[in-house]
């Protein structure tokens, strides 16, 4: 299901053996790194900051570029992993320095259960109520959970504005989108977990668009970017829950695709960063998360000086969007026995073979 | 010199003080009712939110296909997060097996009842935890089982709080003491008052008013007004009777001593021996000097008297002085001494003519009898701001230094020793002087000779 990223995971798991019989050959198989990259300090080495991120290396190069140009002495190890193992990893005390991920709700409960170390600065108090849990989560983004659709498949068509819409749509024209829908499999995915359980606390309307969904057999993905990339190529037409910003940066394809906010409501992920307790090197840690609030908080200039690659922050207060609420509720879909009452209905819903 | 009395504490400062103290002391108890009363207040809120959570988790428990389950709803731990950003913590389970959430979150100390909720606080990963335990009964496979929910939640918010309203209550208990103190030194002076008012008054009395004190004080201090008031008529009995006694016994010598001087006189015409006749001079002397300090005595008890109830008529002063000078000429002619009178001004007063003439009359006395032979005393009349003074200036051997003591009663000058003199003369003028308002000054000429000037406040 995650056809387009096998030969990179290999590639990840085949370095990530390489590290392990260096540096941790105990924690080798406690969790996977897709990919890593290591920024060598400008000046004088004097600390490495190892960061590990569910975001793309080439999203992050030009955050960590204007970083290491305002501590030169600091060399970054970025290690790039899916949400879930980078949970993993931080239970397992793995030695990073910043966790950063999309999955708001491993987020929390990291923070949560004390895996966490608070952090105090001029930037952390510049932050909205909202953006910081206790001190010790800051969110840096507002991406959406978008539709993205192939408009080329729309042919006579109207593109749908809401998820009503969507499904009048999908029940209407059957035949058309059978195999052509894609969307997270949430099983796999932390992030697709956690939008599908935002989607149905938000409205029952998600138990049926999943219904819908499963009944035209949709495809199942374990990241945005393989969705964007397949909407692009015609390979599917719609692809539902799909990381607006991603889809924004994809610049090369957006001739190709739209991107729709669902105008009944659209959920909004804020990605979040943490420093883990059991980090080595904390100060530049805080350093890294200082740089990261100021590109996202500190106004347009300093995003544009930082190499801010999201959207900038809308503060504006717009009905349609439902920032997810960093808190002790994103424990709830963890639980053990909601995930599987859940997932156990997702799967009725969606798995329809 | 000041009269000194042993002081021991003052009743102000001491009444202050207790005020202060208790104030203090209330303040402090009042600092602590707050924050007891925040703490039980933040306490039960957080008890209470806790209480609906578990209430909800509990009741999200179910049997699904011979199985305990649970869906917790989003709510029951997000409206922990509504309230502080505090850590939060739940688990379900029973008496031997851990369902879902934090197995290893501390137990309640026994089993909740039904419909109970109960409270721990206890200590978890690092944090200070309030937990929440409820229970109920579920029948699984025919049997009844005992399901235990616990949520707990750290207590930072509530920690925030409290010191936020501690501050708050801080800020209350100091503004309460210091207003409290304020009121407390103004009570203490309210109390004080009558005191000081009644010292004041007693104080700023002159040095001959024996009058009763009449203004009304407060019953505690009615004992203390009745006593003074019993010892001043004590002692202006006790005064009125020595100069009773004085006076009475100035004039009964005085007529003896002039029968006395006239019959030695009688006889130093008859005596012819220089020795029998200087022996007799001496006596003459001695019987002058004894019936004037008897005139005098009688003059002071008559100041005295006087004074006590001043009389005040319209007096010339330049009247008063030439009037004076007549009669004194032929003693001045005598020493050959000549009396210049000089009135620059009618010198015009209100006061008791008896008395000033007798001040006046002194004053004269002393110059003449200080003055050497064949010398001028000059006597000026003239008025200044406000005042009307009189100046008698002579040529005699002026004051010694320490002339200010020569107003105390007896006292003379050290070089007097040859001249006739009770030293009464210048305390009844000055005793005059200060009846009126007025003051007797005393200086020494340049050159030589003495000026006594006599100064009245100008009507």
């Amino acid at each position: 299901m995650c056809h387009a990223r096998i030969p990179r995971a290999l590639r990840g798991g085949l370095r990530l053996l390489a590290l392990s019989l260096l540096a941790w050959p105990a924690l080798a198989s406690a969790f996977e790194i897709e990919e890593q990259k290591r920024f060598d300090a400008i000046g004088v080495e004097v600390a490495v900051l190892k960061v590990i991120s569910t975001a793309d290396t080439d999203l992050f190069a030009p955050l960590i570029h204007s970083f290491q140009e305002r501590n030169p002495g600091i060399s970054v190890d970025y290690s790039e992993a899916s949400s879930g193992e980078i949970n993993k990893a931080i239970l397992a005390g793995a030695g990073f320095d910043v966790a950063i991920s999309s999955a708001m709700d491993l987020q929390t409960k990291l923070a949560n259960d004390g895996h966490a170390r608070s952090h105090r600065s001029a930037q952390t108090e510049r932050l909205p109520a909202w953006a910081n849990w206790r001190d010790t989560l800051f969110a840096f983004t507002q991406e959406p959970a978008t539709i993205v659709v192939n408009p080329a498949h729309f042919e006579g068509l109207s593109i749908p504005r809401t998820r009503q819409e969507l499904i009048t749509l999908l029940r209407e024209n059957q035949e058309r989108f059978r195999g052509r829908i894609g969307t997270y499999d949430v099983r796999q995915s932390g992030l697709g977990y956690l939008f599908a359980t935002q989607d149905s606390r938000a409205s029952e309307g998600f138990w049926r668009l999943a219904e819908v969904m499963g009944g035209l057999r949709a495809r199942l993905y374990c990241c945005s970017s393989d969705m964007i990339e397949d909407v692009a190529s015609g390979r599917i037409a719609i692809a539902y829950n799909v990381l607006g910003s991603y889809a924004q940066a994809r610049k090369d394809l957006a001739d190709r695709i739209e991107i729709i906010e669902p105008e009944d409501f659209t959920t909004v992920m804020l990605r979040s960063v943490l420093i883990p307790s059991t980090a080595a090197a904390p100060e530049a840690a805080g350093a890294f998360v200082d740089h990261l609030l100021l590109a996202a908080w500190g106004g347009p200039e300093a995003a544009t000086r930082a190499g801010y690659p999201f959207p900038p922050i809308d503060l504006s207060e717009q009905t349609a969007r439902r920032p997810i609420r960093m808190g002790p509720g994103l424990l709830v879909y963890l639980d053990s026995l909601k995930r599987g009452r859940f997932l156990a209905e997702w799967e009725d819903a969606v798995l329809q073979e | 010199m000041k009269a000194q009395a042993r002081v021991s504490g003052s009743i102000r400062r001491r009444l202050t003080l207790q005020l202060v103290g208790s104030a203090a002391v209330l303040a402090v108890l009042l600092f602590l009712l707050v924050l007891g009363f925040a703490r039980r207040v933040a306490e039960e809120s957080q008890d209470n939110i806790l209480t609906a959570s578990v209430t909800s988790i509990l009741e999200s428990v179910a049997v699904q296909d011979g199985a305990l389950t649970a869906d917790i709803p989003y709510a029951a731990l997000s409206m922990l997060g509504n309230v502080s950003n505090d850590r939060v913590f739940y688990a379900i389970r029973t008496a031997t097996e851990d369902l879902t959430g934090y197995g290893d979150l501390p137990r309640p100390d026994r089993d909740p009842r039904a419909g109970e909720t109960l409270f721990l606080t206890a200590d978890y990963k690092g944090d200070s935890l309030r937990l929440a335990s409820a229970a109920r009964t579920v029948s699984l496979e025919g049997q009844p089982l005992r399901v235990i929910a616990s949520v707990a939640q750290t207590r930072n918010g509530q920690a925030a709080t409290l010191e936020r309203i501690s501050a708050i209550a801080a800020v209350l208990g100091l503004g309460f003491f210091l207003v409290s103190a304020a009121l407390a030194i103004l009570a203490a002076q309210a109390a004080v008052k009558p005191l000081n008012d009644l010292a004041g008054s007693v104080s700023r009395r002159g040095p001959k008013d024996l009058r009763p004190v009449v203004a009304p004080v407060p019953s505690e201090m009615a004992p203390l007004v009745v006593s003074l008031n019993g010892f001043i008529a004590r002692l202006k009995v006790s005064l009125a009777r020595s100069e009773d006694f004085i006076a009475e016994a100035a004039h009964r010598v005085r007529t003896p001593l002039a029968t006395v001087r006239t019959q030695a006189e009688v006889a130093l015409r008859r005596v012819e021996r220089p020795e029998n006749r200087k022996a007799l001079k001496e006596m003459i002397r001695a019987i002058d000097e004894s019936s004037r300090a008897a005139g005098q005595l009688l003059d002071h008890a008559m100041v005295t008297f006087r004074t006590d109830s001043l009389e005040r008529q319209d007096v010339s002063l330049a009247d008063l002085t030439a009037d004076l000078a007549d009669r004194l000429g032929p003693v001045a002619d005598l020493k050959e001494i000549t009396l210049r009178l000089e009135a620059l001004d009618p010198g015009r007063i209100e006061g008791d003519p008896i008395l000033l003439q007798n001040a006046v009359r002194n004053i004269l006395d002393n110059a003449i009898k200080y003055s050497p032979e064949d010398s001028c005393v000059d006597l000026v009349i003239e008025a200044g701001e406000g005042v009307v003074r009189l100046r008698v200036e002579d040529e005699g051997p002026g004051f010694p230094s320490g002339a200010d003591k020569l107003t105390a009663r007896f006292a003379r000058g050290s070089n007097v020793s040859g001249t006739v003199g009770s030293g009464l003369g210048l305390t009844i003028a000055k005793e005059v002087a200060e009846a009126h308002g007025g003051k007797l000054k005393m200086e020494n000429r340049e050159g030589r000779g003495a000026c006594v000037t006599l100064e009245f406040p100008a009507p």
